[in-house]
């Protein structure tokens, strides 16, 4: 088969992609500035509820809109900026320094996977800090994360009480805003501001890959990862136990192939599960005619749900942060995960067959469904952390485990298989 | 562990739960009920509503954790125990301070709310742990495995909680489990496993345990001898780190570069523990912590991670800390996070542990260096993590547990952080005569500050102003050091101040030269330190540059100056204009601070806790201000003077006031306290007690009253500038503190009532002070006004002594004039605690001191109630109380000191004479010693002085002296001169200890007999061992030879001397000894330890009365050598023979009975407070 032959280690560009073809980017770029002055620059986080929060530009000298979210993450803001699942967003850092190890270079692993970013480029359409540390201190640094913004166009603020955003935040329920810059930070009138809403639009349509991709194709087992924009570390938890991947478009039709492939992997990604039909209507056939191992991620987990049966809703401001307990309910084990999604399966009523595998132990959202019977699961958080716990790495570990012990029955070494973990651990 | 755990129904838990209504339910810190028999109708709705569907909504969220934990979790099996003894820490001291005394009271209230009966052994009085409203039962005991027996044999509880009391309960846990007897008795040891303890406190076991898991632990060869020491130091290479297995906080640990100065070190140390570990040195390294609980279910969290702004090499307990970690990318964060949990896992943890990491600054290299498996708990994130400890021990896993911040999600959970914490210790270093001001790898500091800000900036120079009101935030200090550089990279613990010399320095050429990649050379600190010192290096500047008219500084420069962290009193001084006057220019241009909470998860979650703190990096205020509250000044950093005690009375205030239905708000900043759990007030504003600070809550709150009488001297510092500034300052007026402070005011008054005081004189010239000092014979005492603890006060005992010390006092408060007075030498102190309302006298206690005066009151042995005094006399302390409150007006707390000269010390006076009373101090605030009369009288000084604060249900005058007690109690210091390399372990009129016990008993002999053993490392030197005895010319004889006589005839002991002259002395009264050359063997440690050794000598006591000239003084020598070696000190002539009294009554060679002092507190002193 084709796609399968066709090796190729370095991704597209996505972010650059999509804001040069976006129609959209033009309406949310403010007239750049030309004249470069001392004095800081203006800034100003508008809210479309009617809050205005002014502090100093520290970015591109470039407005933007976007739907504005906060995460309560402690670390790591380059892995979160870079995270496609943030596209579309304008991120505030609850942590009130933000910058101070700097930003570190586009290294790559001996896979070819990001090392320290988890895509190519920042996907965040603007960030919103307290305190920023214009000087920076760490050994992988090679520049600030000010000059950052600047090389990919994202504008960024410091010096608002990123506190009270959050409240705001909070009791409305994720907002529409424009992080204005230089002059837009001056003008007050919210109300002939006209706020797109990223959401609207096909984000993973946007961020996904457009040919097929390959790593590790030396792999005993063969993964094909649904990418609705896939980051890195998701690529690498899987390529790093062994796994040879093959990065597919989200609306790739994945079940001509599976002859090809030992086991699925729906990805994270962006905005809301209901623009990605094509995806979930090839789960649902996958479903129903193959019985290969299915693990999803974030996306993924909404994904495979409305396959199944299940229904979504936005929840009010959503889970972002490196902090969130979800349980398991079988093991009644708790675990610290990292978040970031906007939109919750409704798990009240199971479908027939299914089964909640862990459920958030703070506000009860769904964190993950499995199958009854078959290896088929996905978790709305994030096992592969980057940034965030890594407490729940074990997962793929688990995925990969089915799909060897799967592919060995196929093969037909019974023997072998009476080794291997036949459920989830509890503990890695 | 886990098989001890019994799935038994509690059936208290279960009942509480199901029949509270959400109010009440919201108030227990368990999610869910332990068993889920019940039915779900019977849970009131709203708790058990769940969302699952879009028509989500706030309120709907608030039950979902309580439903999640009740629906998935299910029955959670606890431990069958009824009654838990509760291992206290005993007095405080270095390495072992306040902290244990709250994370003990937050786990005897999570014992109690699950329904579990406490005992509570701690002699440490001044707590708060140790009061009828948190344990069942109490006992004033020593913290040691012989006493725990006793208690143990006598309360028979079924569990043992040995995790709150410090390294001191740890080590008396991991004894009794040796001696079998927790076996014996069938008594479970709650949370974290003695095996685990064990191999946590064991270097070698420890590193064996950790290499089992691929985790890499600093390398250490453990040693027994010098010459081990240093074949090991030759094989891993120097420099390398030698320390002391159980130890608390380094004790005997350092670095050596060279075999000399491993030799000296090795020697010294393995005078303290047997057994030594040396290690390769990481000096240079980052040093980064991790704060761990873990349930017996192996559900794991980390509270909190931090990280040492001095990088490895300085204890922890020594460093600038940040929370959380600054300059750790996630990828570094996350992979020491998933060790640290690894770690107490592997270790089997269970409740709470931390982990400390030495981590490389240029790559993912990392080593553990420790971890210890007991409470060192953190304010830093509001996660009560002592409280949950504490339910994790009783069996309850993470998740069926509340996070009692928001009471509406899960304790399992890491808190999130939106504002930075900088925590500084504070050294009181300079208290003392020969002592080593550098800081290294053990511990030195007495107490330590926690700041809260949103930038760096503002956090650490809050923290500074924190460390000592008399700094005003960064900046370098008055006289500039001339050995910078050596400062900077052998580090002192001014170090700050050094960087803020250079930094701030006005030429500019310096300022040039210690640049940051400079200063990052010296100090191996890493630079985003540095730059965050330079940001405020740089407002400095142009503050300074802005000198001028006020109108004209530029508004933007002093809100930059404010949200980096300035103080008006320092912009002030920078712009050249006073405080006020800046104030009011940032008032009028809004320039105030905006009030923040402490919600554990950056405020995704609605919190319910008023934990607050200001800041100016802010926009709006997170709490509305309603309550017109009473502020009640906490008493800031624990420190030589000022400790626990102060925190006692906070919280007595606070627990008052709500009990008389006032709102309250609590300001204090110490970490290690109970007054700032945010469960004990109203509004606890987690802050500094600057005037500035103060005045701003005040004006935002519109508090109805501030309380300054209850935090020791720091709020009454304010006092008079909070009531010029129509501040409503209740109880005893500002203006008449004033007048009790400033010792001219005071003494004019008290001539006026006709209370007599030594005879004094103020200064204005040496020529006079050496006139006056004539005129009333040497010795005379310095004393400067507003001091505390003794800071420049001195006897001196000659004209060069007094030229010397009028130096020193000029320096310490040149505003304020010093006082030269009369030292009366022989004489009794009496102190006198009491409560006043409007003048007149409601309750009083009278203490007399064992030593006689000269001693510091803070050092003194206090016995209460005194059966030496008089009755005639007691009447006259009496008026003597009574005229002075009626004089100065007082209502609220006051303690007075009084000197009792008695006839026959008086050489001219006749036989019928009563005893001269003079007052030499006095106080309109509360003392150290409210809590010791509180608790021994059984009436709480604070709660009638609270009353008598705010005139509601003042209770009628009592003389509490009258009544007749059948026990005594004696409170003893604690020194930690262990701690402190060099120091004169001398007593003098300059406070030293660091804490303090007391004991109760039928007398005053038995209650000696248990205080002192309640001392840290204080053991009574069995029959037969060798005492070594010595003194000075100003010694008293009849004590001498009493002391030596008792020891030598009724106790069996051989004794020995350091002297000539003291041989010739004890000869005379034909007791036999034996001169030990300690003097000549100073520089051979080694030698001098063998000498010990070799007489096994297990006592030494040194009575000298004149400080050591010098470093070579025999009696120095003696002193320093006692505590080198471990070995017991009696340093004052009234002690030792209390002590030696004390043994012929009541040390008995084999204890087949339990002992009569032991007895719980309800056992002596009936009415509970």
């Amino acid at each position: 088969m084709s796609i399968l032959k066709s090796i190729q280690l370095i991704r597209p560009t996505m972010k650059t992609t999509w804001v040069a073809h976006s129609g959209l980017t033009r309406a949310f770029t403010s007239t750049p500035f030309t004249k470069k002055s001392a004095s800081a620059i203006p800034a100003a986080l508008k809210l479309k509820s009617g809050q205005i929060f002014q502090g100093t530009s520290f970015g591109a000298e470039t407005s933007a809109f976007g739907e504005a979210v906060f995460t309560t993450s402690l670390v790591g803001y380059p892995e979160s900026m870079t995270d496609p699942s943030y596209t579309g967003q304008l991120l505030v850092f609850t942590q009130p320094l933000i910058g101070n190890y700097g930003v570190p270079g586009e290294t790559k692993d001996e896979f070819g996977l990001y090392k320290y970013f988890e895509s190519e480029g920042i996907q965040v359409r603007g960030i919103i800090v307290n305190d920023y540390a214009a000087q920076y201190s760490h050994w992988t640094a090679i520049e600030s994360l000010g000059k950052w913004c600047k090389r990919y166009n994202v504008p960024a603020i410091s010096g608002v009480d990123t506190r009270a955003i959050t409240h705001r935040l909070r009791d409305q329920g994720s907002t529409l805003a424009q992080l204005a810059i230089g002059d837009d930070a001056l003008k007050n009138d919210i109300s002939k501001l006209h706020f797109p809403n990223p959401n609207d639009e096909n984000l993973v349509a946007r961020v996904s890959t457009k040919v097929p991709l390959h790593y590790n194709p030396k792999g005993d087992v063969k993964i094909a990862v649904v990418d609705c924009g896939v980051k890195q570390n998701i690529l690498r938890c899987l390529v790093n136990k062994g796994a040879s991947v093959t990065v597919l478009p989200f609306d790739f039709d994945f079940n001509h192939i599976s002859d090809q492939f030992d086991g699925l992997f729906i990805s994270n990604g962006p905005g809301s599960p209901t623009t990605c039909t094509e995806t979930v209507k090839n789960l649902r056939t996958a479903l129903d005619s193959f019985d290969k191992p299915i693990f999803g991620i974030c996306m993924g987990n909404l994904l495979l749900g409305m396959a199944a049966g299940m229904d979504v809703y936005k929840l009010p401001f959503g889970n972002r942060g490196h902090n969130q307990p979800a349980l398991h309910v079988d093991t009644k084990k708790c675990y610290i995960t990292s978040q970031n999604h906007g939109y919750a399966l409704d798990d009240k009523v199971m479908p027939k067959g299914w089964r909640r595998m862990f459920v958030n132990a703070n506000d009860g959202s769904n964190e993950g469904i499995r199958h009854e019977t078959k290896p088929i699961f996905s978790v709305q958080f994030h096992p592969e952390a980057k940034g965030g716990p890594r407490d729940t790495e074990y997962l793929f570990e688990d995925f990969l485990g089915h799909v060897r012990s799967d592919k060995l029955k196929r093969s037909g070494f019974q023997a072998i298989l009476e080794d291997q973990p036949a459920t989830v651990s509890a503990f890695s | 562990m886990y098989s001890r755990i019994h799935s038994k129904i509690n059936p208290r838990l279960t009942t509480t739960v199901l029949h509270s209504s959400i109010q009440s339910f919201s108030r227990l810190s368990t999610l869910r009920p332990a068993v889920r028999a019940t039915p779900k109708k019977s849970v009131p709705i709203g708790i058990v509503r769940f969302f699952s569907s879009s028509s989500i909504s706030r309120s709907s969220r608030d039950g979902a954790a309580v439903q999640v934990s009740e629906e998935i979790l299910g029955e959670v099996p606890l431990l069958d125990v009824q009654n838990v003894l509760v291992v206290g820490s005993g007095g405080l001291s270095i390495g072992q301070a306040g902290e244990f005394d709250y994370s003990g009271s937050q786990a005897i209230k999570a014992l109690r709310e699950s329904g579990v009966k406490t005992i509570l052994v701690n002699p440490n009085i001044a707590t708060i742990q140790t009061s009828h409203s948190l344990a069942d039962s109490v006992y004033f005991l020593p913290v040691t495995p012989e006493y725990l027996i006793h208690i143990l044999e006598r309360e028979r509880p079924d569990g043992i909680l040995l995790t709150f009391g410090g390294q001191t309960a740890l080590n008396c846990g991991i004894q009794l489990d040796r001696m079998g007897v927790l076996d014996r008795l069938n008594i479970k040891v709650l949370g974290t496993p003695i095996k685990t303890l064990v191999t946590s406190e064991d270097r070698d076991l420890f590193v064996k345990a950790l290499n089992e898991i691929g985790i890499p632990a600093a390398q250490s060869t453990a040693v027994e001898s010098v010459d081990e020491a240093l074949s090991a130091a030759d094989e891993i290479g120097y420099p390398v780190i030698v320390r002391s297995a159980f130890s608390l906080g380094g004790l005997g640990s350092g670095f050596a570069s060279n075999g000399d100065e491993l030799r000296s070190l090795a020697t010294k140390s393995l005078a303290l523990t047997p057994q030594l570990l040396v290690e390769k040195s990481m000096k240079g390294w980052k040093e980064v912590e991790y704060e761990v609980v873990r349930d017996a279910s192996n559900n794991c969290i980390t509270v909190c991670n931090m990280e040492n702004f001095d990088p490895l090499g300085i204890h922890t307990g020594e460093s600038i800390v940040v929370a959380p970690s600054q300059t750790l990318s996630d990828e570094e964060y996350h992979m020491l996070r998933t060790a640290a949990i690894k770690i107490i896992r592997h270790l089997g943890v269970v409740g709470e542990c931390n982990v400390q990491y030495a981590l490389n600054p240029h790559s993912l290299e990392y080593k553990v260096i420790e971890v210890n498996a007991r409470l060192s708990p953190s304010k830093a994130t509001g996660y009560p993590l002592a409280f949950i400890a504490a339910k994790i021990a009783l069996g309850h896993t993470l998740p069926s547990l509340q996070n009692s911040v928001t009471k509406t999600t899960t304790a399992c959970f890491e808190p999130s952080i939106d504002y930075v914490v900088t925590k500084i210790p504070r050294w009181d270093l300079a208290k003392f005569q020969y002592v080593d001001r550098h800081i290294g790898s053990s511990m030195k500091s007495v107490g330590e500050v926690m700041a809260i800000g949103r930038t760096f900036e503002e956090s650490l120079q809050k923290a500074i102003r924190q460390v000592d009101p008399s700094w005003q935030g960064f900046h370098g200090l008055s006289e500039p050091f001339n050995d910078v550089d050596d400062i900077l990279t052998d580090p002192t613990d001014r170090r700050l101040f050094a960087i803020g010399q250079v930094m701030l320095s006005p030429d500019k050429a310096v300022r040039e030269k210690y640049s940051v990649d400079h200063l990052h050379c010296l100090t191996k600190i890493d630079k985003w330190f540095l730059h965050k010192l330079k940001n405020i290096a740089d407002v400095y500047h142009q503050l300074s540059d802005s000198r001028g008219v006020l109108s004209k500084v530029p508004i933007d420069l002093l809100k930059k100056a404010k949200k980096t962290g300035f103080s008006d009193i320092q912009m002030a001084k920078l712009l050249g204009t006073n405080e006020l006057a800046l104030r009011q220019v940032r008032k009028e241009n809004n320039i105030t601070p905006f009030v923040k909470r402490i919600d554990t998860l950056a405020a995704e979650f609605p919190a319910h806790t008023n934990y607050l703190y200001t800041s100016y990096n802010a926009s709006e205020d997170d709490v509305a201000f309603d309550d017109k509250g009473i502020m009640v000044l906490g008493s800031g950093v624990y420190r030589i003077g000022s400790s626990v005690e102060f925190d006692w009375c906070g919280v007595s205030c606070i627990r008052g006031l709500r009990n008389l239905g006032e709102k309250t708000v609590m300001v204090n900043y110490n970490p290690e306290t109970v007054s700032t759990d945010f469960d004990e007030c109203d509004r606890l504003y987690f802050e500094e007690l600057s005037f500035e600070r103060v005045m701003d809550i005040a004006e935002k709150e519109s508090a109805k009253g501030v309380v300054v009488s209850v935090g020791g001297q720091l709020p009454q510092n304010i006092a008079l500038r909070l009531h010029d500034n129509n501040i409503n300052v209740l109880g005893t007026s500002p203006k008449m503190i004033d007048a009790a402070e400033d010792r001219f005011q005071f003494s004019k008054i008290l001539d006026k009532i006709g209370v007599d005081q030594p005879t004094w004189k103020e200064l204005s010239s040496v020529e006079e002070a050496f006139k006056f000092a004539d005129s009333v014979g040497y010795p005379v005492l310095v004393r400067p006004s507003y001091v505390l603890s003794g800071a420049a006060m001195n006897v001196a005992y000659t004209p060069q002594a007094l030229k010397e010390n009028l130096t020193m006092a000029a320096d310490v408060s040149p505003l304020h004039p010093v006082v030269i007075t009369k030292f009366i030498q022989g004489a009794k102190e009496i102190d006198i605690d009491a409560v006043a309302h409007n003048g007149k006298v409601l309750v009083h206690a009278v203490s007399e001191h064992v030593e006689d005066a000269g001693v510091h009151s803070g050092d003194a042995t206090l016995i209460l109630p005194s059966l030496d005094i008089d009755t005639q006399t007691m009447d006259r302390l009496k008026t003597i109380a009574d005229k002075v409150a009626k004089a100065f007006e007082i209502t609220g707390p006051f303690n007075m000191q009084i000197i009792k000269q008695d006839y026959n010390s008086t050489p001219n006076s006749n036989e019928q004479e009563p005893p001269a009373l003079k007052v030499i101090e006095c106080n309109m605030r509360a003392s150290r010693s409210f809590p010791f009369v509180s608790k021994v009288l059984g009436i709480n000084f604070i709660d009638i002085a609270t009353k008598a604060l705010v005139g509601k249900q003042v209770p009628s005058p009592v003389d509490l002296m009258k009544k007749t007690y059948d026990y005594q109690a004696i409170k003893v210091p604690q020194f930690s001169w262990t701690r402190l390399q060099g120091a004169d372990p001398f007593l003098g009129v300059e406070m030293a200890s660091t804490g303090e016990v007391a004991c109760f008993g039928k007398d005053k002999y038995e209650a000696f007999w248990a205080s002192i053993q309640s001392v840290q490392n204080f053991h009574i030197p069995p029959r037969n061992s060798g005492v070594l005895i010595g003194g000075d010319y100003v010694t008293n004889i009849d004590d001498y030879l009493h002391i030596a006589y008792t020891f030598y005839n009724e106790l069996g002991h051989s004794m020995f001397v350091p002297t000539k002259e003291d041989k010739l002395i004890l000869e005379k009264a034909n007791i036999p000894c034996i001169v030990l050359p300690v003097a000549e063997q100073t520089e051979n440690k080694r030698e001098l330890n063998r000498i010990f050794k070799d007489n096994d000598i297990k006592c030494i006591v040194h009575l000298a009365k004149v400080r050591a000239p010098d470093q070579f003084d025999k009696g120095y020598i003696c002193r320093r050598a006692a505590v080198d070696f471990g070995i017991p000190l009696l340093n004052d002539s009234k002690v030792a023979r209390l002590f030696v009294d004390s043994c012929v009554r009541h040390r008995i060679d084999d204890v087949v009975e339990i002992p009569s002092e032991v007895k719980s507190w309800g056992e002596f002193v009936e009415t509970k407070i």
